[in-house]
């Protein structure tokens, strides 16, 4: 793939985001809010201080490791919509840990993240399993495992794990503390550099995977034609399934540090749509793990800023959402009508 | 109300389709198209029934210029087609199929519908239970039940795709009974099929098709050695076969059965010996895909026995088919072989046997380039498979076949390929029979099978239905043994 022939992608991106940057500002001043100054507010909600700053990194970890898990079932040709309840089942796995083990935080922190990992796993197999033997689409499979996984947490919180003398759905008892994901003091304030370093080698190992390995190779191949790919000989079903228990993994991750890094405690609530937020994420990355890291901070300084909004300016911190969705929508628009564009050029020009 | 089709053209990509059509056919007349497969007489159906929008060419109905860009514009205009596989919505019930794309309000009037239904399949002889669901109906009712909406629709053209393709005897004769009432009120039936006998029998007039152009156009009856003549070509004497060279028995098969929707093949007995190679015959969905797709495991045979070189692969999974050196090339290049996305050197990497887990890319670059130099492929290590060109996606196909095989299985090896790729895809399959590999290949081009082949079967309606030795035969047996005639 050349230069050339990438650029007009490059450009209808450019475009589309100048666009939902122009629609935004128009909604905004619809809202009654000048543009620039909810831009600014934003950024300062976002990366205003020390604190906000570590705020920020520390809802952004969750989104890309989720993401980054999207990326390999997306790479088999799935659409793993089940990694909300994934991101849920890792985080539940990763709570029993953190109730139960005695102990040290070397030994604890280590066994709720493998917890979390072998939770969300096994709940990605299981629509993983739906789909090759039960012929269930990942779409239903993994939608009804979401609400499942979201009913278990329910059931935990106001059940088995409710606190000392209420049952109310404010979530469990904070776990003790030597189970907390660690942060390192850093420019006067608490950075959960350990959950950001997580983000990072699990983006990368994803790129690397399927880049550089035969596996990785093999997944694409089952992923762009399974029929190919079972003509050449791979085991197509074996392949969807590993997608599954390692996309699993990554998000069962991500509820590990929901958990153990953020609320320290299980909540209902406790994927923070963060595996929703991820398939966008995954499709303006054109379904790659090189530019989620970016995306996903663009995403979830949005979020955490658009609060600012309604502290400052009296606006819903909904219009969070609606900023995100206008660039979604605007970015896949335009980048579709770029790529079916140049199929009319190549198809009009003949044969290449 | 005559209809005219004046210089229709439509290209895929390079591959030209409808190349400059032009037919002419009068009111009252139950019209044939014949040709063999790749003709190009799905793509002018089509086109005449608002699938696909031609390139270039006009059509025109009783004078008037028709603008067809989607078959609810065709079936306003009066045309209506009848598909291969009856368009039916198997979960509803028959009176709502037939309702169905009937134009009007919003609100569907079932019981004028039903009053419409009884009405016209009366009058047509046909009978249906309007409240069942239309799951219940065999193939031939579904095509009555389509040929009653189309004609209640208003269809003054019909067009009917391989009507008797998959219906009984008695419902075959209960169609021709009806088309022919039908042409007699002055419909245009136009009846596309590469069943000779059924052409003979039933059209008034025929168009021959040949490589998207009209070969040849006639009023029946034609003696049927001049429309094989016409469909196929002038036979070209094959240039010098070459010297067959078949060892020991290496395949072996026993009372071998397979049974699909196409195939019905019952206690064939065959042996292949190393290095033969054995052609199949037969015009598209005749039975030999099934045959191949058993072969190579894809599909269980449902009897039988078949051995390779010894070892018993009938229970064999397809991968365990690969494993004891079977290799199986589909038709479909990019849909059941390469990978759409993945470039040359991901292919090789990815077919690689005994690999590490980490890709050496530059390793499998250098490797890809290998292979571009010695099976000749127009293209880079980075070219992705869909931007080759067809010869050049065969030519990487074979590339990646594993360096010894028993059993080479292939489905159109030529299929879209000009001469000099086709010959060069022959050369390659040619040294295979050389190191003592069995070769079964389905082609539809009888130069191909009489050129190549040891001895060719001829498959029909999902059956084979002949043997002939390649040396004993020539293209006019095999062309009427195609159509299902045995030469008088």
């Amino acid at each position: 793939m050349t230069t050339t022939e990438r650029s007009p992608l490059a450009l209808a991106t450019i475009a589309s985001v100048a666009a939902a940057v122009v629609v935004s500002a128009l909604l905004l001043w619809l809202a009654g809010a000048p543009p620039l100054e909810a831009a600014g507010l934003i950024l300062e909600g976002a990366f205003g201080s020390a604190d906000k700053i570590a705020n920020t990194l520390l809802a952004w970890t969750p989104l890309v490791l989720a993401s980054a898990g999207l990326v390999v079932t997306f790479a088999a040709g799935m659409w793993n919509i089940g990694v909300e309840g994934q991101i849920v089942a890792g985080a539940i796995a990763a709570s029993f840990v953190a109730r139960e083990m005695p102990g040290s935080p070397w030994i604890v922190v280590p066994l709720t993240i493998v917890a979390g990992a072998i939770g969300g796993a096994l709940w990605a197999l299981l629509a993983g399993v739906l789909r090759t033997k039960g012929n269930v689409n990942e779409i239903f499979g993994g939608l009804g495992l979401d609400f499942l996984a979201l009913g278990l947490t329910v059931y935990l919180v106001i059940g088995p794990w409710s606190r000392e003398g209420t049952a109310s759905t404010g979530g469990t008892d904070i776990f003790r503390e030597e189970a907390w994901l660690p942060t390192t003091t850093l420019f006067g304030t608490e950075m959960p550099l350990l959950a950001v370093t997580m983000a990072i080698v699990g983006t990368l190992l994803v790129y690397y995977l399927l880049r550089g390995t035969r596996f990785g190779l093999r997944l694409k191949a089952v992923g762009r034609n399974p029929r190919s790919a079972f003509v050449l000989g791979i085991p197509n079903d074996r392949y969807i399934l590993n997608a599954f228990a390692l996309g699993g993994a990554l998000a069962g991750i991500a509820g590990t540090v929901q958990v153990t890094g953020f609320q320290h405690k299980l909540v209902p609530a406790i994927s923070g749509g963060y595996g929703f937020l991820g398939i966008l994420v995954v499709l303006l990355a054109g379904f790659s793990a090189k530019w989620i890291a970016p995306i996903a901070l663009f995403f979830i300084a949005v979020s955490v800023g658009s609060t600012t909004l309604e502290l400052r300016l009296g606006l819903d911190s909904a219009f969070g959402g609606v900023l995100q969705g206008v660039i979604v929508l605007f970015v896949m628009f335009g980048t579709a009508i770029a790529a079916q564009r140049r199929r009319h050029t190549t198809a009009r020009s003949g044969e290449t | 109300m005559t209809l005219e089709l004046r210089g229709i053209h439509k290209h895929f990509g390079a591959v030209r389709a409808n190349d400059g059509v032009s037919i002419s056919i009068e009111p009252g007349t139950l019209h044939g198209i014949l040709g063999e497969n790749g003709a190009g007489k799905s793509t002018l159906m089509k086109v005449l029934s608002g699938f696909i929008e031609a390139d270039a060419g006009e059509i025109s109905l009783d004078d008037t210029t028709l603008d067809l860009s989607s078959p609810a514009d065709a079936i306003a205009a009066g045309i209506g087609m009848l598909h291969q596989d009856p368009l039916v919505f198997l979960q509803f019930t028959v009176l709502d199929n037939f309702l169905l794309g009937s134009p009007g309000s919003a609100r569907v009037d079932r019981r004028a519908g039903l009053g419409e239904l009884s009405r016209m399949s009366e009058e047509l002889g046909f009978s249906f239970d309007p409240l069942q669901s239309a799951r219940t109906l065999t193939v031939g009712e579904r095509q009555q039940l389509e040929i009653t909406r189309l004609l209640w629709l208003g269809a003054k053209v019909l067009i009917l795709d391989e009507p008797t393709t998959g219906i009984s005897a008695a419902q075959r004769e209960q169609l021709f009974a009806v088309l022919r009432r039908l042409a007699g009120e002055g419909l245009i039936v136009l009846f596309v099929s590469h069943k000779l006998e059924e052409v003979e029998e039933l059209c008034h007039s025929v168009t021959v098709m040949r490589s998207g152009k009209v070969v040849g156009a006639a009023d029946m009856p034609v003696p049927p050695s001049e429309l094989v003549a016409m469909m196929f070509g002038k036979m070209i004497e094959e240039p010098g076969r070459p010297e067959p060279m078949i060892g020991e028995p290496m395949l072996e098969l026993s009372d071998f059965e397979v049974t699909s929707r196409t195939t019905a093949i019952r206690g064939l007995n065959l042996t292949v010996g190393a290095g033969e190679i054995i052609g199949l015959a037969g015009l598209e969905g005749s039975g030999q895909r099934g045959f191949l797709d058993a072969l190579s495991g894809l599909v269980p045979p449902d009897g039988g026995k078949a051995t390779l070189d010894g070892i018993d692969i009938t229970d064999l999974s397809y991968r365990d088919h690969l494993g004891v050196g079977v290799h199986y090339l589909p038709a479909g290049r990019l849909e059941e072989g390469l990978v759409a996305g993945l470039t040359i050197e991901e292919h090789i990497a990815l077919t690689t046997r005994e690999q590490p887990f980490f890709i050496d890319w530059g390793v499998a670059e250098a490797n890809a380039q290998a292979s571009i130099d010695e099976f000749n492929v127009k293209g880079l290590p980075t070219s992705t498979a869909e931007s080759l060109s067809g010869g050049n996606q065969q030519r990487l196909l074979l590339s990646l076949m594993p360096g010894y095989l028993k059993l080479l299985l292939m489905e159109h090896p030529t299929r879209g390929l000009d001469i000099e790729s086709a010959e060069y895809v022959w050369s390659k399959i040619l040294q295979r029979r050389s190191r003592r590999t069995s070769i079964v290949f389905a082609s539809a081009d009888l130069d191909e099978l009489l050129t190549y082949s040891d001895r060719i079967l001829v498959c029909f309606s999902g059956n084979i239905i002949k043997m002939l030795e390649a040396d004993d035969t020539d293209g006019e047996e095999l062309g009427y043994l195609i159509g299902g005639k045995e030469r008088s």
